[in-house]
């Protein structure tokens, strides 16, 4: 599952500018552990696990269970290879991908202690929160049985807790810092800012793959009630969601551009990823397929609508791959083998609940850091690039230009 | 503006949280959803539409 973290890594640091690069793997290595820390110490509290004690208030006689009640530091917690111990294992890594997919959306402009408070508010509230309420015995995901909703609000592999959630922040963080200088002209024109080394985007989306089977695999286990005998089929999903959303970027870019462009094929491939997650367990390979291919060519769109119609200067388009193509899979459960009367409707409140409930949460907080102490990095900061101005060297201190090999030479 | 569109966004959750809370009935529960939700595409049109002004207003 860390290859899942280190994938989205590099595709962030690819996507951005070079004079940023090591700020980005930086500050993704820094959010995970701050992430990680604030969980075990507080998160875990209020996110629990299923059939663990939390507090319910009774709504129409029956109990809605809204937040956890385990003590701080995961005290009482047998850490053995019990469920319970294997759930806090994967929701430190699951909580570590959530803080680093709004890194994208900051980068060039974020500064590193402001990324981390960022992450730690993400892993001390809005994560636990939510994933207490779909993953933790929460309301959610007992709609099921309390409003007769199919099974209740379905996400395997956490499309919703990880993924929307973490396209959400990104989506706040972009709006606290604004865009950077030069993206868009003063009619609202955005500029090409193209990121700086195809080769790590490409590289991430590999890692990434792998990490994927992995957290697919161990959600749809540890969340959604699936057995062993599904790993198989569940790689199989999440790997042909991949290809098709990639190859529907490549052609998409073919046709549009009239030659493929890498970062936004590196953009169609990590959707599709994500939009496998809450149903990889329950789809037919061809479904999947199909929902690989509409979440290619949603989140092209998504991203083009961002930067040229709503002004989002989003680098990395996290908000475009991680929002709306989790937002795509969870409705992707509808068309799969879960679906029963009444679950559109429970995977409707789901996300419902993300826009109503995470996004104001996770705006708010971030508005308030803000506030604190400024988010963004002053404008010589971002004239020199992060790396010079909050780590004192570049990523790539050989990088020279050889006027000569440009001049020419028979001049 | 872009506080109501966060209201509106918090005011559509209550909405569909209610209808399924209280409601029973699935015609009347899922016509309360919707329009909850709609409220909610509302709500996410007006904060965007408050930050492209407030990035104009920047500028």
């Amino acid at each position: 599952m860390p290859l899942a973290g280190a994938g989205l890594a590099l595709v962030n640091s690819g996507l951005g500018r070079c004079r940023s690069a090591a700020h980005v793997m930086l500050a993704s290595l820094c959010v995970v552990g701050v992430s990680a820390l604030v969980y075990v110490a507080v998160g875990f509290s209020w996110q629990g696990a299923m059939d663990r004690p939390g507090h319910s208030i009774l709504i129409g006689a029956k109990p809605w269970n809204w937040i956890a009640a385990q003590p701080f530091f995961l005290r009482g917690l047998p850490l053995d290879l019990s469920t319970d111990s294997l759930v806090v294992l994967l929701q430190i890594f699951s909580v570590g991908l959530a803080a680093i997919v709004p890194l994208s959306a900051g980068s060039d402009r974020w500064k590193l202690g402001a990324a981390c408070a960022s992450s730690a508010m993400l892993a001390s509230w809005t994560y636990p929160l939510f994933a207490h309420w779909v993953w933790g015995g929460g309301w959610l995901a007992e709609l099921g049985r309390n409003s007769g909703l199919g099974r209740g609000f379905v996400d395997g592999g956490g499309a919703s807790t990880i993924q929307v959630v973490g396209g959400l922040t990104a989506l706040s963080v972009t709006w606290v810092l604004g865009p950077r200088h030069g993206k868009f002209s003063s009619d609202g024109i955005p500029a090409a800012i193209p990121g700086h080394n195809a080769i790590l985007v490409l590289a991430g989306c590999f890692a990434a793959w792998i990490g994927w089977i992995s957290l697919n695999s161990a959600g749809a286990i540890l969340f959604a009630g699936v057995t062993t005998e599904k790993l198989v089929l569940i790689a199989i999903n999440t790997t042909l969601c991949a290809i098709a959303s990639g190859l529907t970027a490549t052609l998409i870019t073919r046709f549009r551009f009239r030659r493929p462009d890498a970062s936004l094929v590196a953009n169609g491939w990590i959707g599709g990823l994500v939009a496998s997650s809450a149903a990889a367990a329950f789809l037919q390979p061809p479904v999947a397929i199909l929902v690989g291919a509409v979440a290619g060519a949603l989140i092209l769109g998504a991203i083009d609508l961002m930067e040229t119609r709503l002004s989002i200067d989003d680098p990395g388009g996290a908000v475009s791959v991680h929002a709306v193509g989790g937002i795509l899979g969870l409705l992707a459960v509808c068309v799969s083998g879960v679906n029963q009367s009444g679950q559109l409707l429970a995977q409707l409140a789901g996300v419902s609940t993300l826009l109503g409930f995470v996004l104001p949460l996770t705006y708010g907080l971030n508005w308030l850091l803000d506030r604190i102490d400024p988010q963004r990095v002053i404008e010589e900061g971002e004239r020199q690039g992060m790396d010079l101005y909050e780590l004192g060297a570049g990523a790539y201190p050989e990088f020279v230009v050889h006027s000569e090999e440009f001049s020419q030479r028979w001049s | 503006m872009k506080i109501a569109g966060f209201l509106l966004l918090a005011a559509g959750w209550v909405i569909v949280t209610a209808a399924l809370f209280l409601l029973n009935a699935s015609a009347p529960r899922a016509t309360f959803a919707l329009a909850g939700i709609a409220l909610q595409v509302l709500g996410l049109i007006l904060a965007v539409r408050a930050h492209r002004v407030m990035e104009s207003e920047r500028d």
